[in-house]
């Protein structure tokens, strides 16, 4: 039986953790340009700087006493998202959707007492949610606003568009919705659907929900598969333009579409999982050694979104 | 070319610390499993003899060097016998002296041999000038008329040296050879008179004499050898055959036609020598034969560091075994672990308090805990002081584990020391944050995977054998280190990564 898998998926070109990280994380992302897409901060700045689209910082909250003083900054805005800025997997991220008298209002209905919010953020900074437990920095950000397009897609939560850039030709993406299970989380091991989306046209195929293979929202029971994501060139193009931002040959590009502002950049990964293989249900490898070919012959961003077209396209 | 780098060098690695093995394996005789025995022999020179109320001077020849052993230890009981021991140029003595004695007196000298096959003794002493014998007639002619018989027929010492016992050894002797022997047809006398008509023909040649070492026995014969120059060096001849070989078990003592013992101020002297059997440790052996062989390869090992040293690699290079098994464990079979070489020092851990009662102690403590964790957390304490008060929390639990074990007189050998501790509260603390990151699933998961990974590395790491093996031959290191290199690019998939992606064999 083991034998028929490795061949199966050899035939299909599924790349393991092992053969990713040897051929194509340690090969293409020098180690120095990590700190650049770990923190999140600095992430922002470089895009800011390329011009591409953000969430707005509000604040930035580096030391412990700046945290007594931040309510006159969060007063002014009605609405804002409060996350490490070494945050890993969606972890440590407040969403503040309003105030009222007592303090501020969350997600979930909560009130927060001001003295419970600056203690949360003195735990951002002690290093709670980064990875290796570090001292970190707060960031306060726009708070996304969910486009009408998604809003039957998705329980809580904001769904996010995951896409592989490698050498700045995106080769295979995905949609995550949030669940109810995964708690308004996009993170497909928490229980949110993963939705393969085909690369050249921004049509959805299948989705994944934990093991099973599903055409419909498991809490909305809305149509999830056949459907266009809109501006799809917009969001390629923005996640092709990362891989100058960063400098990293292989990354994972998390892009949020604003109802307002279209598509932000949220985040890039160094480390991009593997899960979205079986979302699309194909393997990374016959593209990653057909970009590795010729990219090369591909000088600019038309090239190699046209490469996408000529290359990659489903149908 | 980088690869073919790399495959050199890993074959370098593996050539090296094969060689090495093979080597102290194959020459020096070092064992690979800990219960190995070889047999060593306890010899003893039992001396009595009459004194008479005046000085006494004892001599004893004590063995040199021999062929076929190498002496690992030796010492010397008499009451109040000042003894000084000494080498000449061919010979290592012993002299016991007493300036009165009276009645019976005991000596004794006790040394123990290992057996080995010495290639090249330190045998540098140059033939001493030939004692041509004055020989009267009818010896010299008898001699003369032999000794050309014999090197018509010969031609090299070495021919020579054989036809000329072919001639002693005859039965019946014939005639010249009945003359210079002189009646006396012992095997001892056809020694003597071999060396003597071998310096007549100026080859110079010794007595060897020495014993049997082959079974237990009170009452060890000396039996006399030959030993001829030749070729810059001093062969064994054996006297019966006459050929350039001597049996194994010839444990050679000393040279010269003089007796063992010798007695000054004493009578009635009476030598006995007994031979035991003993087994002995092979490393021990191994040791002692390494030190004659190949002295410079025991300055360069582990066993010529101070005992307290030697005890700390006893534990550090079993680390490279368990962390070999970590990475199979992880890179080739997928299992999840918290931290990297977590599970290797959980294992460490479990070496106090083995296996068993050590998972059981290791689950309550880390479930306590976690408990206690997740109370704190209602605190929101800073990181470094919350860990600080679970470092506090786990030693009380331990203190309180201690005492209530020992009333009830369990014996789980509960003999926790700081590193344990340490571990734990790491454990701990990584487990907590898995379980906010990640859930409780992947917590579970992860601290299941760690557990089996460490009994797992405990198994591979504190059994006798890989102690032994690796403390004996740490030139295995480069071999693991080769492996641990080679497994480090596997790019296949690992095999718990097969039931992740099981779904798209539907595709």
């Amino acid at each position: 039986m083991i034998p028929k898998l490795i061949r199966q998926f050899n035939k299909l070109g599924i790349v393991g953790i092992n053969r990713r990280n040897l051929d194509y994380i340690s090969k293409y992302n020098p180690r120095h340009l990590y700190p650049f897409v770990d923190d999140k901060l600095l992430t922002k700045m470089l895009a800011i700087q390329a011009g591409i689209n953000v969430p707005e910082l509000y604040a930035v909250i580096a030391i412990n006493h700046q945290a007594h003083d931040i309510h006159a900054i969060l007063k002014k805005h009605s609405t804002f998202v409060i996350k490490p800025a070494h945050g890993s997997c969606g972890n440590g991220v407040l969403v503040i959707t309003g105030h009222s008298k007592k303090g501020y209002r969350t997600l979930n209905r909560m009130i927060m007492s001001d003295e419970v919010l600056e203690n949360y953020i003195l735990e951002i900074l002690s290093g709670v949610f980064s990875i290796g437990g570090h001292p970190d920095k707060a960031l306060v950000e726009y708070r996304v606003q969910l486009d009408p397009f998604f809003k039957d897609l998705t329980y809580q939560g904001m769904p996010d568009i995951r896409i592989i850039v490698f050498l700045g030709v995106p080769i295979l993406s995905m949609m995550r919705l949030p669940t109810h299970l995964s708690n308004g989380k996009a993170n497909l091991h928490q229980g949110a659907i993963g939705v393969g989306i085909d690369i050249a046209t921004g049509k959805t195929t299948n989705g994944v929900w934990f093991n099973d293979i599903i055409t419909e929202h498991p809490d909305t029971g809305i149509e999830i598969s056949g459907i266009c994501i809109p501006n799809w060139q917009d969001l390629l193009n923005l996640a092709a333009r990362c891989y100058e931002l960063s400098g990293l040959g292989y990354q994972g590009v998390d892009i949020v579409i604003d109802r307002e502002k279209g598509p932000m950049l949220l985040e890039l990964n160094a480390r991009p999982g593997l899960n979205i293989q079986i979302a699309n249900r194909t393997g990374l490898l016959p593209r990653l050694k057909l970009v590795e070919q010729h990219y090369k012959e591909l000088s600019c961003l038309e090239d190699r979104i046209s490469f996408i077209q000529k290359y990659f396209s489903n149908t | 070319m980088n690869r073919t780098h790399f495959y050199f060098f890993l074959f370098a690695l593996f050539v090296t610390s094969c060689g090495l093995v093979a080597y102290k394996y194959f020459v020096l005789g070092f064992p690979i499993t800990p219960e190995e025995k070889v047999n060593a022999w306890d010899i003893e020179v039992h001396i009595s003899f009459d004194a008479q109320n005046e000085p006494v001077k004892v001599v004893l020849f004590l063995p040199g060097y021999s062929r076929n052993f190498i002496i690992s230890s030796e010492n010397f009981v008499s009451k109040s016998y000042g003894i000084t021991t000494s080498t000449d140029n061919i010979n290592r003595n012993v002299i016991w002296a007493i300036n009165e004695a009276s009645k019976r007196q005991v000596l004794l000298y006790r040394f123990r041999v290992n057996k080995v096959k010495v290639k090249n003794p330190p045998d540098s002493i140059p033939p001493f000038e030939l004692e041509v014998p004055e020989l009267l007639e009818p010896y010299r002619s008898a001699a003369n008329t032999l000794l050309a018989e014999v090197r018509e027929k010969s031609a090299d010492t070495e021919s020579f040296v054989m036809k000329l016992f072919k001639r002693l050894n005859a039965q019946p002797p014939d005639e010249n050879v009945a003359i210079l022997l002189d009646k006396e047809i012992s095997a001892d006398k056809k020694v003597e008179l071999a060396v003597q008509l071998l310096a007549l023909a100026d080859i110079p040649a010794r007595v060897v004499n020495g014993i049997r070492v082959k079974t237990r026995t009170n009452d060890a014969q000396i039996e006399k050898g030959i030993e001829v120059y030749s070729g810059g060096k001093w062969t064994s001849y054996d006297p019966n055959s006459g050929t350039a070989s001597i049996s194994g078990n010839y444990l050679a003592w000393w040279r010269g036609t003089k007796p063992l013992v010798q007695l000054y101020g004493g009578k009635n002297l009476k030598t006995n020598i007994s031979v035991g059997l003993q087994e002995e440790k092979a490393i021990n052996a191994a040791l002692i034969r390494t030190e004659t062989m190949n002295p410079r390869l025991l300055d360069f090992s582990l066993f010529s560091l101070p005992l307290h040293f030697q005890a700390v690699y006893h534990l550090l290079l079993l680390i490279p075994i368990g962390v070999l098994f970590l990475v199979i464990l992880r890179n080739i079979i997928g299992l999840e672990t918290f931290g990297t070489f977590m599970p290797v020092l959980i294992a460490l851990s479990f070496r106090e308090t083995h296996l068993i009662s050590g998972i059981i102690l290791f689950s309550i403590l880390v479930a306590i805990g976690m408990v206690a964790r997740l109370y704190l957390e209602n605190f929101r304490l800073l990181m470094v002081s919350r860990l600080a008060s679970l470092l506090i929390i786990i030693i009380i639990c331990i203190g309180v584990f201690d005492i209530l074990f020992y009333k009830l007189n369990l014996e789980m050998g509960l003999s926790i020391t700081i590193f344990p501790i340490v571990i734990l509260t790491m454990t701990i603390e990584r487990m907590t944050i898995t379980w906010e990151e990640r859930g409780s699933k992947a917590a579970l998961h992860q601290c299941i995977g760690s557990l089996i990974a460490a009994s797992i590395v405990y198994f591979f790491m504190f059994n006798k054998y890989s102690r032994h093996l690796i403390f004996i031959y740490p030139e295995l290191l480069l071999l693991i280190l080769a492996i641990t290199m080679l497994l480090g690019r596997y790019k296949g998939y690992r095999l718990f990564e097969l039931f992740r992606f099981k779904e798209m064999n539907k595709v």
